[in-house]
């Protein structure tokens, strides 16, 4: 058995070797190759050489400048090896055979010479019988017979990518007419069958290969023109899941996000929630919005929010403070940055207002915007981002009402705001009527601070959001 | 001569499967469109789309497209050897990377672009450049062109109009080049100016050229002119009517699947992640207190992100502990400004509170950030 398999090998790679330099040869001849591999006795498969075909205008050499497959990947014919460049050309090569990658012959930035091996693919002989083989029923065949295919006494011919249309629409070659030389079957046969079947005309519709993914992680999706052209036949099939899990190294920022929320978490929190009645708020706010915007500024709730928060902390500036690692010192911050959680498709940013203590509820709406359209266009500054003192999380945008928020270190308290509804109230006659209800969730470092002074400082800000008149009265 | 197609489409008689399949088959070997939109990924999203699903055998398609300002650098390029990445931020100029090969172009809408597409076997540059040439001349026959073995097009020998790429796959290929007839200069030059140094790289470099507007030469010249000038002279090439079908980029049912293509030339992963390795060694000067400190800084940057990086930093100017926490964190990070702001600002909350560490953090990072 030994001494015959290096015989057939040697006579395969004889034979081979004559087709695989010349690239558009018929196909025949290489469906030639296919058929004695399959019918191969042996478990391993042959290393073919592949060569890097001719790219057109006389070019000789190219660049290679990415694989897209490395040595041990096994590959389907028309999947995409590698990309070169020549002369501002890049161009894709893809595979001509299903198999293994044994070897690559050049890196990256080497030059690649036209007609001269590329890769090495094993062929895998010994894989289950091809689906190919199911459709056109064909006997084993000895290596003699390589051109032609005997089923029922007719050959048939027809190239692997023709074998596949096929297969995929439940054709068998036998039923089909060949009108290409020496009756071969080509694309257009079976299109044709297909259209005398349905009765419908074809369109000359686009090609029906599914193009390769460029990263392998992600499942490919098939092809909608196919669906167009397959006849509609009910068939049960089990169903096949064929998603994959995908393992990504955690990196960059959310390593960092990894470290502080860490960290976070080794504060003690207690949380407080609340609900508030902003009927009034809402109003006010629909007063002012169109001076607001007479001066080019969107006006939305947050500038109340923060402006309450910081009358709330001079109050009680516990609140506003940060506390030492080891736990030694308290430290009372004098300027109120109020930092605005938003999400961006980055991740979760906390750029903060400056010094709202000195701030109208205005200058905090420009500022706002001004931080929103930067965080949006992924431009927002270090100093942006940094020296927060205390945060306001507006989650109720996207939803929600109740909310667990975890504090941002070195802060000590955070306050998740719910979305508005409207709810039905009770007014000061007893009277059922519409409200406006927002629910605020505060979370806080136990450690230095007691809930009473939560809910004081709650309460406070509660105080000045229903009854925004109130507000003029303290604002400095 | 413009028409929208669909309209016609749906009067035929056939029975169709699609719409679609009527408004790509036509009589004749070839076809012209043109697309109404002028988003740079949307319009290289097409290309993408006919070169992987369109049989061109029967057919050869040559397709008309304008951008609105953007930036487009070649498959294997290196954007911040290229061109100003600050600057495009700046001024909200788009990014984009093609599938072709080449140098680096700046798009607007005075700047043509033309897309030949056709089998691999019939793949030819010098025949499609001649074409734009011979239209060229047969409108303006005083025009001084003519296409150069480098695949440019130079006006009065001296300042180049056009410049080309191309894209190779299994079994169809296209060529695109652009001709300038009206683009912003000054827009151009300083974007395509790179500020960034100590760069190390094997992508491909682009080739400087001078360049000027056709419309410097001929004020009465205007894109639509060219395109339709174009368009005829194709039309005559293939024999067919000298009718350009107009196409939307962003519909779905005649390009299926052209929404994934459009998401897919516009993510990170493609636009900086495909940039070939290379190394940055490079000298930070900043300014601190009353002394300036030369930081040394190399870094090795891999599909966009940090492998490699080391800040020669005086000894404890920051704890040993945070700088290696720098460069733990940094590494694998992209090499992206936004990326490494909120990573750095992120990291800062878990450090000492104190004011001269934070303000030399501060300084170094942003310094940092600066290089991308």
């Amino acid at each position: 058995v030994c001494i015959h398999r290096v015989r057939s090998c040697s006579s395969i790679r004889f034979i081979k070797s004559k087709y695989v330099c010349v690239f558009d040869k018929s196909a025949l001849k290489f469906s030639h190759q296919q058929r004695l591999f399959r019918t191969s006795p042996v478990s391993c498969g042959q290393i073919v050489q592949f060569k890097l075909s001719d790219i057109g205008e006389g070019i000789t050499e190219v660049t290679v400048k990415e694989w897209y497959i490395k040595e041990g990947d096994s590959v389907s014919q028309f999947d995409s090896i590698c990309e070169v460049q020549s002369d501002k050309a890049s161009v894709t090569i893809t595979s001509r055979y299903d198999g293994i990658i044994r070897k690559l012959h050049y890196s990256i930035d080497d030059i690649a010479f036209v007609g001269k091996p590329l890769v090495d693919i094993e062929i895998d002989a010994s894989k289950g019988v091809s689906p190919e083989e199911d459709v056109v029923e064909t006997p084993p065949m000895s290596h003699e017979e390589h051109t032609h295919q005997e089923i029922k006494g007719h050959k048939t011919l027809a190239t692997p990518a023709v074998r596949r249309l096929a297969m995929e629409n439940n054709i068998k070659l036998s039923e089909v007419v060949g009108t290409g030389k020496d009756n071969r079957i080509l694309k257009e046969d079976i299109l044709n069958y297909l259209a005398k079947q349905t009765g419908a005309i074809l369109p000359p519709s686009p090609k029906a290969e599914i193009v390769p993914p460029v990263w392998k992680t992600e499942a490919v999706p098939a092809a909608p023109k196919d669906k167009a052209r397959r006849i509609p036949v009910p068939v049960s099939r089990p169903i096949a899941f064929s998603g994959k899990d995908r393992t990504e190294p955690v990196t960059g920022f959310q390593k960092a996000m990894v470290k502080t929320m860490s960290a976070a978490l080794k504060i003690p929190h207690f949380g407080y929630s609340d609900e508030v009645d902003l009927t009034q708020l809402v109003q006010l706010r629909e007063e002012l919005k169109p001076l607001a915007e007479v001066q080019g500024v969107k006006l939305s709730f947050m500038p109340f929010f923060i402006k309450a928060a910081s009358l709330g902390l001079l109050r009680y500036p516990i609140l506003n403070a940060s506390l030492d690692e080891n736990c030694q010192n308290v430290t009372y911050k004098a300027s109120h940055n109020i930092g605005v959680a938003m999400d961006t498709e980055q991740g979760l940013i906390v750029p903060n207002v400056k010094n709202v203590q000195v701030c109208s509820v205005f200058d905090i709406a420009v500022e706002l915007n001004r931080l929103q359209s930067l965080g949006s266009a992924g431009q927002l500054g270090t100093s942006d981002l940094t020296g927060g003192t205390f945060t306001l999380s507006n989650i109720g945008t996207i939803g929600g009402t109740y909310a667990k928020p975890v504090i941002l270190p070195p802060e000590v308290a955070i306050g998740a705001l719910g979305k508005i509804q409207v709810l039905p109230r009770f007014n000061g006659k007893g009277e059922v009527v519409k409200a406006q209800i927002m629910n605020v969730s505060w979370s806080a470092d136990h450690r230095i601070i007691d809930g009473a002074t939560m809910a004081r400082f709650s309460n406070l800000w509660k105080s000045y959001l229903e009854n925004p008149a109130s507000m003029l009265l303290d604002l400095k | 001569m413009v028409l929208p197609s669909l309209k016609n489409c749906l009067w035929l008689p056939c029975v169709l499967r699609t719409p679609k399949a009527c408004f790509w088959s036509t009589a004749g070997g070839g076809l012209i469109i043109q697309s109404v939109s002028n988003d740079v990924y949307q319009n290289l999203a097409v290309e993408d789309w006919i070169h992987d699903h369109m049989d061109l055998e029967k057919q050869q398609i040559l397709f008309l497209w304008r951008n609105s300002p953007a930036v487009v650098i070649g498959r294997h390029q290196n954007p911040w050897q290229e061109c100003n990445l600050r600057l495009l931020r700046q001024k909200n100029i788009k990014l984009a990377r093609r599938r072709s090969g080449g140098g680096t172009v700046y798009h607007d809408l005075g700047n043509v672009n033309l897309t030949f597409f056709t089998t691999r076997k019939k793949y030819e540059r010098m025949g499609n450049l001649k074409l734009v040439v011979k239209a060229l001349k047969t409108l303006r026959p005083q025009l001084d062109v003519h296409v150069t073995d480098r695949y440019d097009i130079l006006l009065n020998k001296q300042y180049k109009i056009s410049g080309t790429a191309a894209k190779l796959g299994r079994t169809s290929a296209y060529h695109h080049c652009t001709l300038l007839c009206n683009a912003d200069k000054f827009v151009l030059s300083s974007v395509l100016k790179s500020p960034y140094k100590g760069l190390k790289s094997n992508a491909t470099p682009s080739v400087p050229a001078s360049v000027k507007n056709l419309f410097e030469e001929d004020a009465s010249l205007t894109s639509e002119i060219l395109l339709d000038a174009i368009a005829k002279e194709y039309a005559v090439r293939h024999q067919i009517d000298h009718h350009i079908t107009l196409i939307n980029p962003a519909d779905e049912t005649l390009l299926p699947g052209i929404s994934n293509k459009t998401k897919e030339l516009q993510t990170w992963e493609w636009v900086y992640g495909k940039t070939p390795k290379f190394s940055i060694s490079t000298c930070l000067n900043m300014a601190y207190k009353d002394s300036v400190l030369d930081i040394k800084v190399d870094m090795d940057v891999k599909h966009g992100r940090i492998e490699a990086c080391n800040i020669d930093l005086p000894e404890q100017w920051l704890p040993p502990g945070l700088y290696s926490e720098l460069v733990k964190s940094l590494t694998g990070s992209k090499f992206c400004p936004n990326e490494i702001t909120m990573l750095v600002t992120t990291l800062l909350k878990v450090c000492p509170q104190d004011d001269e560490l934070h303000s030399r953090w501060s300084l170094l990072c942003e310094n940092m950030i600066r290089l991308m």
